[in-house]
């Protein structure tokens, strides 16, 4: 009567998933699955899987389902039942094979954009099982080989990477250098104790988006504000532990990261525009380590930039003009309610918004975010075939007249530039960074 | 029959009552100190203002986009939820029962709303079954207890519309009537039924992390 | 405590620079540091019409110009420091001199208690050490993070990488990459993972927190890890007093304090760490989470009475040993907090300062963009546009006030010593 639970047509070769696999046994599987459910779940694992009636209403939440054609296999639900739901009726007694794919669906094929929450009439909190899941993975050791060795990175360098610490403070200086090309006396306050903000980025800014520093010192220098970044570990909000279930490290990112922001005296923690490193930082990170809210008010981008917009700190010289539709990100939005920011700055810049249908709360995710991206060249297809409903999505809101899409999210960049050039939609993607840094005034 | 009878309106009704109200109780109970001892975050993040403004708006029909994109289920499911809660509660030949035993009573529906109401649940039902068979979202997800689940919440309607009607057994099918109630009663707490119990706080925990945590809607 | 005898502690207000007329002078002048003894301020400037950069200090400029300057720091002593960059060569300028020893980069500054020894990191050709008074160590790494100091600055320590591995090389990293390299010698047992190293007071040994699987955590002394290994691992510390070696450690998803690997407090935290030990190594005081959310200090597993919802931090113990003062944050206010009473709320709060008697507590405090001292819990009256930490006088009678003043004195930077009397009354 019920279809099976596990589908192996398809070949698992990520290294980190096969190798890691191939070191368990079926006592180790029951011993550590029943160990995570033991020690680390309670009321809601038990509260979700008791009163799920499998109505299957959370399925067209999921950008996965609608994009492969409605095939269940890929509804939150059905997600969950190839991998928590099995774990708990067969008690942990599952074998290699149905960890891999197990692995693959809970790391893979879901982004934890917690859009099928919206959707589930009693509010259950389907990303929940599937981190959970991916827990279970991590004290596996069977975790996608890319993200782990991020997860590695984060470890030992404290950012995600393998940035040294010297190679942060000579980025930065090589930005104000290049920037003060523009504006002379720009300058990227290094470890300057007692100013107001204390800007903080992702690893991979530095590393591949280093304009990204630029443009956000020229925002920092022209809006006049007091600000300063670390010369130490710390710098990197990121947090891809969050979501290869390492929690522990995750706490211990979190930690460093809070600690260089008091060690410096700061009032409140402004970051750049990334949607994970947000969550993390915002509403997880520091639950782990305690904290009901950040011991320190953490503001995103969109945030920042609309308040800098509305306060006459930055002024618009000349409003971008093609027509540009805006991306909401899942941890922005059904994150943090910025939607309404976002349009704001959006409308302040550009011209013409034309908006992509759903919108705000209800905008399909990248398919990059929740890890995924971060998993690699051998998830890229899964991610992008994955997301056929964000193409069309695009190319509606295209045939609208839009042709740029911001997307406030280093992630929703990552996962929409592989969807632009795969369904061909040729249109360009910015950060509203780069739009602000386009349009504003600039001082002399 | 009698004794079987009296068994199953007496003693029984007495047992599948106290297991329903102390099976709630028990379930409630026990969540509520699993989470204080395993989830104690939740209760630092539960917040009234939005936890009551979740549940609202979907316990309004349409409330939600998700309703609004599947306009069917919607109707069939509120109204399959009202007539399921209203017609056993406000039946006039269950009132006239617990005033024969008690002398107390309350409003009732007349019997021919109420004969419609029951056909509502059990064509909901059929609704249910129907979907969980063709739908492939659904069959995906469904498994033996979803189908023994729908039998055990249409049995008493099919038995008492039955029974009401005089249909052919119907002595012996009002018995079944009775049994089955008690089943479905006592099933609420122990099995998916418990979303009865439920609902209002995993809505309400959602609603809160969505509203006072994420300012955003949940809905 | 020598170092400070020799300070001039008449009672009196003297100016020491006027930052203002440097303004005028340069084109650039960043955020001004202090020494210790407050005799001296100084700060990156740019001279007029030329795109290099040097250090200002009691308005006299350096000689040498620099392509890059930055971290101007005071050693104890009050040498002035700065880490320089001229051609694409970093090293470390001492009083605007600088070494022939030069690097690929430098960071990191750091002393010895007496400011003797001046100690920092630097990279060539793609390898890591540290440099103690110019000389690095023999041994470079792949990479270094995390460096440690000994308390005379003598010996330098930080975590390394040992093992080299290629980009993805997943399982190759976890069979243990890193260790600890005290000197420029590595510790010769190899772990996932290192972080926190420390020396003992005596600077004779090192102990650092590590991960010896993914799930796997513990501290290591000397290389010799405790047998006994936890969920997760904050910093270690030495006791002062003997060989033993305390970390905050997760088991059963609660925070205890471990020492020598076994349970010390009889008492679980849904957060502990920081913890310091009281000169004499008798006691200890940790930052704890009683309940999620809630946060205070713990002294010897016992927790404040007083809460604060957002953030406790900076915790000192005084040289007697008797009290505990710390920061507490709620509702994005700060306050001092000492021995479990609190003092008013500020926008911004410095870790208290004990007399050496342990009888007064300062701090340094903002509220408005304007700086001030509090002396238990006593503002002094004057508001400052900036001030430094203070300092009591050896005798505890007296407090070193560093500021930079306002109205009449905008940007005038003077040092003053005043009776504790004065405020305190």
């Amino acid at each position: 009567m019920a279809e099976p639970a596990v589908n192996n047509t398809k070949q698992i070769t990520d290294e980190g998933i096969v190798r890691g696999a191939s070191k368990l046994t079926p006592e180790k599987i029951e011993r550590v699955i029943n160990s995570v459910l033991k020690a680390e779940t309670g009321a809601r694992l038990k509260t979700y899987v008791d009163i799920c009636v499998h109505c299957g209403l959370c399925s067209e939440a999921c950008h996965f389902y609608l994009s492969h054609d409605n095939d269940p296999r890929f509804s939150p639900a059905g997600k969950v039942k190839q991998t928590i739901w099995e774990i708990l009726n067969r008690k942990g007694k599952v074998d290699a094979e149905f960890i891999k794919r197990a692995a693959e669906i809970a790391s893979t094929e879901c982004n934890l954009c917690r859009r099928c929450a919206m959707y589930c009439p009693f509010g259950i909190d389907i990303a929940y099982l599937l981190i959970t899941m991916r827990r279970i993975c991590h004290k596996l050791g069977v975790t996608p080989q890319y993200i782990q060795d991020t997860a590695h990175s984060h470890s030992a360098t404290i950012n995600q990477m393998w940035v040294k610490d010297d190679e942060w403070i000579d980025s930065l200086m090589w930005q104000e250098d290049e920037a003060r090309g523009e504006i002379p006396n720009l300058r990227i306050p290094l470890e300057k104790e007692g100013a107001e903000i204390y800007y903080s980025v992702i690893g991979p800014e530095p590393k591949f988006r280093a304009q990204l520093i630029y443009q956000a010192a020229v925002i920092m220098n022209a809006s006049g504000v007091d600000w300063t970044m670390p010369a130490t570990p710390g710098w990197d909000n990121s947090d891809m532990c969050m979501f290869t279930g390492d929690f522990e490290m995750m706490a211990r990112l979190k930690k460093i990261h809070f600690e260089s922001a008091a060690r410096l005296k700061v009032k409140k923690i402004v970051m750049g525009e990334c949607g994970h490193a947000f969550r993390s930082v915002y509403d997880v990170g520091n639950r782990a380590l305690g904290w009901k809210m950040p011991p320190i008010p953490v503001v995103h981008s969109i945030e920042f930039f609309y308040e800098l917009i509305r306060d006459g700190k930055i002024k618009i010289a000349k409003k971008y003009e093609k027509p540009v539709t805006f991306n909401d990100p899942c941890n922005m939005v059904r994150g943090r309610g910025l939607h309404e920011m976002g349009r704001f700055v959006t409308n302040a810049t550009c011209e013409k918004l034309i908006e992509m249908h759903p919108n705000r709360e209800h905008n399909y995710c990248c398919s990059a975010g929740g890890g995924v991206i971060n998993c690699g060249p051998p998830y890229k297809k899964t991610r992008v075939d994955g997301n056929r409903i964000k193409a069309e999505q695009l190319f509606a809101a295209k045939a609208r007249g839009a042709k740029t899409i911001i997307a406030p999210c280093h992630n929703c960049h990552g996962g929409l530039e592989d969807i632009v050039h795969h369904y061909g939609l040729d249109m360009d993607i910015k950060f509203l960074g780069d739009i602000i840094y386009e349009t504003m005034e600039k001082p002399e | 029959m009698h004794d079987i009878y009296n068994f199953v309106s007496g003693t029984l009704v007495w047992v599948s009552f106290i297991l329903f109200t102390g099976g709630c109780v028990y379930r409630f109970v026990s969540m509520a100190a699993l989470a204080k001892k395993k989830d104690p975050v939740i209760y630092e993040y539960m917040s009234l203002r939005y936890a009551l403004r979740s549940i609202f708006h979907w316990i309004i029909p349409f409330g939600s986009e998700n309703m609004k994109m599947h306009p069917v289920f919607t109707i069939v499911t509120f109204a399959f939820h009202i007539c399921l809660i209203f017609v056993p509660l406000f039946l006039f030949a269950h009132i006239i029962l617990i005033k024969e035993s008690w002398n107390i009573s309350w409003w009732f529906l007349s019997d021919s709303i109420a004969d419609v109401m029951t056909l509502i649940v059990v064509g909901s039902c059929i609704y249910f079954l129907v979907r969980r068979i063709t739908q492939p979202e659904v069959k995906f997800l469904t498994s033996i207890s979803d189908y023994l689940i729908l039998a055990v919440v249409a049995a008493p309607f099919i038995t008492g519309f039955w029974t009401y009607h005089q249909f052919p057994g119907h002595k012996f099918v009002g018995i079944i009537h009775i049994l089955s109630g008690e089943i479905m009663l006592v099933a609420i707490p122990f099995t998916r039924l418990s979303h009865m119990i439920f609902f209002a706080f995993t809505r309400g925990y959602m609603g809160s992390e969505f509203g006072a945590i994420r300012h955003a809607k949940d809905w | 405590m020598n170092i400070i005898n020799n300070w001039d502690w008449n009672t009196g207000r003297r100016m020491i620079a006027d930052i203002g007329e440097w303004k005028t002078r340069y084109q650039w002048v960043e955020e001004p540091y202090v020494s210790p003894d407050g005799e001296k301020i100084a700060a990156v400037i740019k001279p007029p019409d030329d795109e290099v950069f040097t250090i200002c200090e009691n308005g006299a400029p350096w000689e040498s110009t620099f392509d890059k300057v930055w971290y101007p720091r005071f050693s104890p002593d009050g040498k002035l420091t700065a880490l320089v960059s001229e051609a694409g060569e970093w090293t470390l300028a001492i009083d605007g001199q600088t070494p022939e020893e030069k690097f690929e980069f430098a960071w990191d500054t750091r002393f010895g208690a007496d400011g003797r020894n001046i100690i920092y990191i630097a990279q060539r050709e793609r390898k890591y050490f540290a440099v103690i008074n110019n000389a690095p160590w023999e041994t470079g790494f792949p990479s270094l993070t995390g460096l440690a100091v000994s308390t005379d600055g003598d010996r330098a320590a930080a975590a390394v990488q040992t093992v080299p591995f290629k980009e993805a090389e997943i399982f190759k990293f976890q069979e243990g990459c890193y260790s600890v390299a005290v000197d420029g010698t590595a510790w010769g047992r190899n772990f996932v993972n290192v972080w926190d190293v420390v020396f003992s007071p005596d600077g004779k040994r090192t102990a650092a927190g590590i991960r010896t699987s993914l799930y796997d955590y513990t501290v290591a002394v000397d290389g010799v890890p405790w047998e006994k290994s936890f969920a997760s691992v904050w910093e270690p510390q030495f006791c002062p007093s003997d060989n033993s070696v305390t970390a905050p450690v997760r088991s059963a998803g609660s925070w205890f304090l471990a020492k020598d690997g076994k349970i010390l407090w009889d008492r679980k935290f849904v957060q502990l760490w920081q913890h310091i030990y009281s000169p004499d190594g008798k006691k200890i005081a940790a930052i704890v989470a009683p309940t999620f959310g809630r946060w205070t200090v713990a002294v010897d597993g016992n927790p404040w009475q007083i809460t604060f919802g957002e953030m406790v931090t900076d915790a000192v113990f005084s040289p007697d040993g008797k009290r505990v003062a710390c920061l507490g944050k709620e509702n994005e206010k700060w306050t001092v907090i000492v021995d479990g009473s609190r003092w008013d709320t500020y926008d911004m709060a410095w870790q208290p300062v004990f007399s050496p008697n342990g009888k007064n507590v300062a701090a340094k405090v903002e509220k408005n963009g304007r700086y001030t001292i509090v002396v238990n819990g006593r503002p002094l009256k004057d508001e400052f546009a900036a001030t430094w930490d203070p300092v009591f006088s050896p005798d505890s009678d007296k407090i070193l006030i560093k500021a930079i003043e306002t109205g009449n004195n905008e940007n005038k930077y003077f040092r003053r010593v005043i009776p504790l009397g004065a405020v305190t009354k």
